[in-house]
């Protein structure tokens, strides 16, 4: 079924709202420094921004517990600050520094933080769906009420990896909050020319009998209040749900992306819906924050990312002994 | 001490693990109610319940996959996948994330995860089901390759991947499950990386795992009645690799032939062989002999199957030759 937008800011308490406001503007604040870390050439590889795209991290993952678990695909910056990693160690983890979440070895798709359960980055498109259906599996066997949020694009909609996990999930009534995050391209390529189906997708979830919703997923207060609903039916015990999000990401797949499959007028088109600016405009209507409100939450971001980019620029590389740590768990264990 | 079937061996192995450990479970196609293709698991569903004892769907992706996700987080799956041909549509899930979760994640993360699965070919299933890719396996960094070759060792390795926490293939030849050997009572365990001298000997060194111990045993056997003295190497694992034993014993022999099922391009015998002629050079009195199955598919037909699994006469014959014996 299809939700409609039914943002309800009434719902929230001031500090509420100002916590989602500083949430998105920190990813997105977080996003634009790496990219000009990128120009400057402190950042290499692929990086992949969320830059449009935030109200989905930000309205789904803090609605989790502790002990539950998120995991995701390779444009994880979102996911990784939403569930509360150190700013810190995620630019240090770009810039390739020992700092780094991932010990400067995974780079900008692969940040990981098991202490906090995000189960990272991961960068074969559909690769980690079976994962997720694995964690789920092994609360299930301990028989704790967590839950798994696992987050992939309209692209894994196409890889064999999905529909194996969506039977495992469905069969198995494994706790797996399934998170589409439709962003209308796979890197290039229009959802339109690559799905059968077309760019709605969460009729998939039908032949599995995984109950399905899509939504707006450029506002966060429909993505949170949806998300809630659907974690709290996985963590009973009634199997996986599926939220697809609809939304855009502004910037190109990745640095790399001449954005020459996409015109200018669809970009601004959607860029006039910032997921930021509207959440910002609707609770100013709402008379929930006001402009001093946003300016402090602004300036406070400004100080986090600039403390991570110093951090990361200071921080140093890892060693040559380091190329050889952790291929194998330390202790092998016989 | 008891005498042990190579398939009683594992079942004996894997009710230890759902017995002496809450985290094993196991997991794979018609492991449970079926008994297993090999009957490994005969009767484990009625004794551990389908909790435990999974049949899964015929999606070896995701069935391997939540085997990594489950060890991720402090569970330890025993995961069953039919032949090591059906591997190949879970690769992604072996090389690219079982592989690569303790490296990419610094640590963080551990994969305590053993895949078990049935290696080699000569039963007449043709070229789709009659590989062997322990070799491949043994080419990347983070995984570990458990290749036994008899039910003492099976077993006994096999117990030592359980306390191991990394992701294992752990491959069982199709045709060694009804080989009878030698099990004691006690327990005991192998260590990885520890490989065995099968047979003692002084003139050549035949290094072989898996399926081709017995050829090489066989062809010691033939060469030892013209009186010459050959040293049979069981390597056991291939990750990791024991070249101490296999340098020590051409330090003794200065000849080496090794044996190997799979296609000669690519081989692990041809790493053997670099590394050996890179430690011992100097000890070598021949050119070091790579005796692997020819490169093409597997046929069905019995007569030419046979002429693409080394035989011990063909050992026998090229040490011979080469070493003009």
């Amino acid at each position: 079924m299809i939700v409609a937008t039914t943002s309800n800011i009434e719902n929230i308490e001031k500090q509420e709202a100002l916590g989602i406001f500083s949430q998105m503007l920190l990813i997105r604040r977080f996003e634009e420094e790496a990219e000009r870390l990128y120009r400057r050439g402190l950042v290499r590889g692929f990086l992949h921004t969320y830059i449009g795209e935030e109200a989905i991290a930000v309205g789904a993952i803090p609605t989790l517990r502790e002990d539950d678990y998120v995991i995701g695909h390779y444009r994880d910056h979102g996911h990784a600050l939403a569930r509360g990693i150190d700013p810190k160690a995620a630019m240090a983890e770009l810039c390739g520094k020992s700092t780094g979440c991932s010990g400067g070895k995974g780079g900008s798709m692969h940040l990981f933080d098991i202490e906090k359960h995000f189960m990272g980055g991961h960068a074969i498109v559909g690769g980690q769906l079976p994962l997720a259906i694995g964690i789920a599996l092994g609360l299930k066997l301990k028989k704790l009420d967590s839950v798994v949020m696992c987050f992939f694009g309209d692209g894994a909609v196409n890889e064999g990896e999905f529909h194996e996990a969506m039977n495992m999930a469905s069969l198995w009534k494994l706790p797996v909050v399934f998170m589409l995050e439709n962003n209308l391209y796979g890197m290039g390529t229009d959802v339109n020319r690559s799905r059968a189906g077309g760019s709605s997708i969460y009729g998939a979830a039908e032949p599995y009998m995984i109950p399905a919703v899509q939504i707006d997923g450029m506002d966060v207060m429909t993505v949170r209040e949806t998300v809630t609903e659907g974690v709290a039916k996985v963590r009973e015990g009634q199997g996986p749900v599926f939220i697809e999000s609809m939304a855009y990401r502004f910037h190109g797949h990745s640095m790399a992306d001449p954005s020459n499959y996409r015109n200018n007028e669809e970009v601004q088109e959607n860029r006039a819906r910032d997921p930021i600016d509207k959440f910002r405009d609707d609770c100013i209507e709402a008379g929930k924050i006001d402009d001093d409100d946003i300016s402090l939450v602004a300036e406070q971001i400004d100080l986090l990312v600039q403390e991570a980019r110093e951090f990361a620029e200071q921080s140093p590389e890892p060693t040559a002994e380091d190329l050889y740590t952790h291929i194998y768990a330390e202790p092998e264990g016989n | 001490m008891a005498e042990m079937l190579l398939r009683d061996a594992m079942s004996k192995a894997l009710r230890e693990a759902l017995d002496e450990d809450d985290r094993s479970f196991l997991m794979g196609e018609d492991i449970g109610a079926y008994g297993g293709a090999y009957a490994v698991t005969k009767g484990f569903l009625e004794k551990y319940g389908e909790e435990r004892v999974r049949d899964t769907p015929i999606s070896e992706s995701v069935f391997v996959g939540a085997g990594v996700g489950s060890a991720i987080i402090g569970m330890r799956p025993i995961v069953e996948v039919m032949t090591i041909n059906f591997t190949l549509v879970a690769m992604d899930q072996i090389i690219n994330h079982a592989a690569k979760l303790s490296y990419m994640s610094n640590g963080q993360m551990q994969v305590p995860l053993i895949i078990r699965t049935v290696t080699g070919g000569g039963g007449q299933l043709a070229a789709t089901h009659s590989q062997s890719f322990e070799n491949w396996f043994a080419s990347v960094p983070g995984l570990r390759v458990v290749v036994p070759a008899t039910p003492y060792d099976a077993l006994g390795m096999f117990r030592s991947c359980r306390k191991n926490n990394n992701p294992i293939i752990f491959a069982e030849h199709a045709l060694l499950y009804r080989v009878r050997g030698e099990v004691p009572e006690e327990y005991y365990e192998i260590p990885l990386g520890k490989a065995r001298i099968a047979k003692p000997g002084t003139d050549v060194t035949l290094v072989a795992y898996s399926g081709m111990v017995r050829v090489a045993e066989e062809a010691a056997a033939k060469l030892g009645e013209d009186n010459i003295s050959s040293e049979v190497i069981d390597l056991r694992c291939l990750s990791p690799l024991d070249l101490d034993t296999v340098i020590e014993s051409v330090k003794k022999t200065n000849r080496v032939a090794i044996v190997e099922e799979t296609w000669k391009t690519g081989g692990f015998s041809g790493t053997i062989a670099s590394d050996i002629q890179e430690a011992a050079f100097d000890e070598l009195d021949g050119p070091v002999i790579r005796i692997n199955g020819p490169d093409v598919p597997a046929p069905y037909a019995r007569n030419i199957e046979q002429l693409m699994i080394p035989s011990s006469d063909w050992v026998v014959k090229s040490v011979k030759y080469n070493f003009g014996l």
